[in-house]
């Protein structure tokens, strides 16, 4: 790979010139938007291509940094432009990339009004997902993990359905919220530490009583960025509210940030904290697992029921994740990527049938698959990897999980497999409800199945779902050694904290 | 140290403006009403020349005029600020008064006066230049913010900001006396020496002293618009006319803080375990009301007082945490929120239905379709006021926690964070009028070059600080570290 050539700060900022490029865009309104819709899929297709050569060019069974690049730039703070990626982001850089043309082409006919500031504000936000994956620096991390807030705002906001305002406003202030703690976590740790660089930061050791506060005010900001029970509820009022493609982006991408940082900053960083803290974040997972699959069972919004069904599914990635096991964060991971794939897909699929009826609610649909049957044929697929089904991604992942969280917790484990179940009850429900059934409405009668524009939108989702399905190998040797190495930092500081019980029992 | 008794050569800005204010006054006096757009334009080129000649000029610490002026490194920053932000104000003005017929030509020199009295402010290192510097800034202003004389809200702003602003001075004074009465001198070299002497550690400082550092305080916490000294900010902010309640939210502000950290820093330096208390507890009041009290407001420049009263409270979190760390993160707030705020009076100066001025928030409604580039410039200043990167105001914010942080007042960030939270809803809602609502009396499409002009330069600053932000952030703390010889 040629070192010298900053392909992280390329497939960062490539979207921001594009966004540079459609702001210039000028003429008359017809023009302007089919110019904007243009530049933007073509940017972000390039992004794309560009951000493959990560894929190919990564190196495997190395948990070092990769593609690093790092220059001054708060002068005498040591605070710097610092990028890279290990196994844990690379494929998080990835997704976001590999989402984002697909979304603007569900904006396509979508999307009428105010087109130029709507693909601005998707370049924009693109530009600060991947650079926050990318973010070796504290600072420049939290800049770039906040300032996804105002492009999702505006998203939100102003292309949003009848209660947007609510939604942007909920959306932006819980978010807040939960991050500026985080800020003075950071801010602290860089007092401490006297370094704001994440790799160094991970080997500092804090101390017992520092971690609990730091653990604490980190977890403040990743519980509602995943979110987590109790501080979820800003995720279903700002998936139905959010345009098609926002909510896609929203639970493909915006999601897996929370995770991320346990990942990043929780366990390697704070690593007695986030032992100590284990039963809370195995509750409140288990609480999220089986109560919003609960929830999820009665709603009579699609989207709404598809938000409650995220919120689940991060329930298991959390639980993963704090299992400290190999198998636990394994699967955490996959089902991260399996989850940003198909909830992005099942909200696509959402979409299409809301752009021909524009309604939401599931009583108004029914006997789908008699006029619709490619569609009915996708929406399944689907279905079946948000279920986890064998043979689709969504089986990995939480096999994986499950495997690591009865390495740790019987209970836990118990528990996080009746989610299991009820997933698989709400997501058939849903699809009985909505495919299947009579065809009784007149519009009904009328709808057309995919456009051939939907299909390209589908096409490599399918791909992707069942490649991960079917042959995950590829997938878990990416992180595989990043993920040996956080285990075995967290089982160092698990080992001594369970021989001091052992002592005390002694 | 050997104090030459007049030493023109480090005055040389102040100098320059005040005669070349008095031969504009002189000018204008004999040609007469029509003479306002030359004097105008003569008190810009005026300014920048003094700004010219404080580079010039800017050097080592030096004392001068037997011990009542000192020009160091601070000083040259904040006098910058002052410039700008004077120059900026006089260029937001002339399209106002010339719509409003306020073309006098007294309102720019007044507002050059009141320049020369900031940077004596700034530059006193004595409690009778202080106090004299302070009154010929307040006394210009107490003048401009009842400019136009035929409107009851401009005329009732000027006169509270008079009285109010006697009351602060006169505790002010009174708190003078009793310092220079426990010590003996009103110079803050010898100020500081004898506090020194007096403030050792775990004892009790003489209350004499503490009393007149707490009647200091207030005095200058009034000027600095902190609460709970701060009921006068909204009622003058949205009775005085426009372009004056912007000069007020960016010049005097970043004078009276800059003389706030002087007085506590030098002569009231040995006694930061006192002051920091009192200061702990004006900066956690102002960003509350800052904060909560905006959330009402339904005027565009009332809210803007808020805000401002607010920006005071994390600025003076930084100078709670004191240090080189702390007053660099103050230098640097303070010229991050002039650009916002240049930018965002600039809009509001803008905003005219049909030829009138308007202020109300609800004006604003749909104006990113009718004026795209100005809702998206407003739009940036409000998520930078709010603390969101990656936009300058994050980084000024980002500062003065990082120095509270270090010099472990966690609380003190953990409620500045808080209320950033609380504060981001008012922003938010701004740019939710903007963006969500659809339009109701669409905005003139016009707007003067001179406005759209200083809102660019001020937004752009905004959005892009963070691509280069070394210059200014070395010269905030070199600034800092001047005071800390």
């Amino acid at each position: 790979m040629n070192e010298s050539w900053p392909i992280l700060s390329l497939v960062t900022f490539l979207p921001l010139v594009g966004a540079a490029l459609v702001f210039f865009v000028r003429g008359d309104a017809e023009t302007v938007a089919r110019n904007a819709r243009w530049v933007a899929l073509w940017t972000t297709l390039a992004t794309f291509v560009v951000s493959l050569s990560l894929w190919t060019g990564f190196e495997r069974g190395t948990a070092a940094f990769q593609f690093v690049e790092r220059a001054e730039w708060f002068p005498g703070t040591g605070i710097a432009y610092h990028m890279g990626v290990d196994g844990i982001s690379v494929l998080f850089v990835l997704l976001s990339t590999f989402l984002m043309p697909i979304c603007i082409l569900a904006s396509w006919e979508a999307i009428e009004h105010r087109v130029k500031e709507y693909m601005i504000a998707f370049l924009v936000l693109e530009t600060m997902m991947v650079g926050m994956f990318c973010a070796l620096d504290t600072v420049l991390f939290y800049i770039f993990f906040e300032a996804v807030l105002i492009p999702m705002f505006m998203i939100i906001g102003v292309w949003g359905g009848a209660r947007r305002v609510y939604s942007a406003f909920k959306f932006f202030l819980y978010t807040l919220a939960g991050s500026v703690l985080m800020l003075v976590a950071l801010l602290y740790m860089y007092g401490e530490a006297g370094t704001t660089d994440i790799t160094r930061l991970m080997g500092h050791g804090f101390g017992r009583q520092a971690q609990t506060w730091l653990w604490l005010a980190f977890f403040a900001s990743f519980a509602v960025k995943v979110p987590m029970w109790p501080v979820h509820t800003w995720l279903p009022d700002a998936h139905v509210e959010a345009p098609t493609a926002g909510s896609v982006i929203l639970a493909g991408v915006l999601l897996k940030m929370g995770a991320y940082g346990f990942l990043r900053f929780s366990l390697p960083m704070l690593p007695d904290a986030s032992v100590a803290f284990t039963p809370l974040v195995y509750t409140l997972s288990i609480v999220a697992i089986v109560y919003t699959s609960l929830v999820a069972l009665v709603q009579q919004d699609m989207k709404k029921l598809i938000a409650y069904s995220s919120v689940a599914h991060m329930g298991f990635v959390t639980l993963g994740i704090f299992t400290g096991t190999r198998q636990g964060i394994d699967g955490a991971l996959f089902q991260m990527l399996s989850h940003g794939v198909v909830s992005g897909a099942l909200f696509l699929c959402v979409g299409v049938v809301y752009d021909r009826l524009h309604t939401r609610e599931i009583a108004r649909y029914g006997g789908l698959v008699e006029r619709m049957p490619r569609y009915a044929a996708v929406f399944m697929l689907f279905t079946m990897g948000s279920v986890g089904l064998p043979g689709t991604s969504g089986f990995v992942g939480e096999f994986l999980v499950l495997a690591g969280a009865f390495q740790a917790s019987t209970w836990a484990a118990a528990f996080a497999a009746l989610g299991v179940i009820l997933g698989a009850a709400y997501m058939l429900y849903l699809y009985r409800r909505v495919i299947f059934g009579k065809l009784e409405r007149a519009d009904l009668r009328d709808m057309v199945d995919l456009s051939r524009r939907e299909i390209a939108l589908f096409l490599p989702l399918v791909a992707v779902v069942l490649w991960m399905g079917i042959q995950p190998k590829p997938v878990l040797d990416v992180f595989s050694a990043s993920v040996d190495q956080l285990v075995a930092r967290y089982q160092q500081a698990s080992i001594p904290a369970a021989s001091r019980v052992a002592s005390l029992a002694d | 140290m050997n104090v030459p008794a007049l030493s023109f050569g480090i005055a040389l800005p102040e100098l320059f403006l005040a005669v070349s204010a008095l031969g504009l006054l002189l000018y204008g006096a004999i040609a007469g009403e029509g003479s306002y757009r030359r004097v105008a334009g003569l008190s810009i080129a005026a300014l920048a020349c003094a700004a010219v000649l404080l580079f010039a000029g800017a050097g080592p610490r030096s004392v001068g005029f037997s011990g009542l002026f000192v020009s160091d490194g601070f000083g040259t920053f904040m006098k910058a600020l002052v410039l700008l932000g004077a120059g900026l104000g006089l260029v937001l003005s002339l399209d106002h008064n010339r719509r409003e017929d306020m073309e006098r030509f007294e309102f720019p020199i007044l507002v050059v006066f009141a320049t020369i009295g900031m940077m004596l402010m700034i530059s006193a290192s004595d409690l009778m230049s202080l106090y004299l510097g302070l009154e010929l800034q307040s006394l210009s202003l107490y003048v401009i913010a009842a400019f136009r004389r035929d409107s009851v809200k401009s005329t009732e702003a000027g006169l509270k900001y008079f009285v109010l602003g006697a009351l602060s001075s006169g505790m002010l004074l009174y708190g003078a006396s009793l310092v220079y009465g426990f010590v003996g001198s009103t110079g803050f070299e010898a100020i500081g020496k004898a506090l020194a002497a007096v403030a050792r550690p775990g004892e009790q400082a003489p209350l004499g002293i503490l009393f007149g550092l707490v009647f200091v305080l207030a005095g200058l916490a009034f000027k600095v618009s902190a609460a709970p000294f701060h009921m006068w900010t909204p009622d003058v902010y949205e009775g005085a006319p426009t372009p004056v309640t912007a000069f007020f939210a960016i010049a005097p502000k970043v004078a009276a803080t800059a003389l706030l950290v002087r007085v506590l820093v030098e002569p009231f330096g040995p006694l930061a375990a006192q002051w920091q208390q009192i200061v702990w507890f004006v900066a956690v009041l102002s960003m509350a009301v800052g904060a909560f009290a905006a959330i009402w407001q339904t005027n565009l420049k009332r809210l803007m007082a808020y805000s401002s009263i607010g920006h005071v409270g994390y600025a003076l979190v930084g100078v709670v945490a004191g240090g080189k760390a702390g007053i660099g993160a103050v230098a640097l707030y303070l010229a991050i929120y002039l650009f916002m705020n240049v930018a965002v009076f600039a809009v509001i100066l803008s905003m005219r239905v049909q030829g009138r001025a308007a202020e109300r928030i609800d004006d604003l409604a749909g104006l990113s379709t009718t004026h795209p580039l100005m809702a998206a410039g407003l739009a940036a200043s409000m998520f930078a006021m709010a603390g969101i990167p990656p936009l300058a105001g994050f980084f000024s914010k980002f500062y003065v926690f990082e120095a509270a942080v270090r010099s472990g007042f966690y609380v003190l960030a953990v409620v500045g964070v808080l209320t950033s939270v609380f504060g981001a809803f008012y922003y938010l809602r701004i740019v939710k009028i903007m963006y969500f609502d659809d339009v109701r009396e669409a905005l003139d499409a016009r707007v003067a070059p001179s406005l759209s002009g200083v809102l660019a330069v001020g937004s752009l600053f905004t959005m892009f600080f963070f691509v280069m932000p070394g210059p200014l952030v070395r010269a905030a703390h070199a600034a800092a570290a001047s005071l800390f010889p």
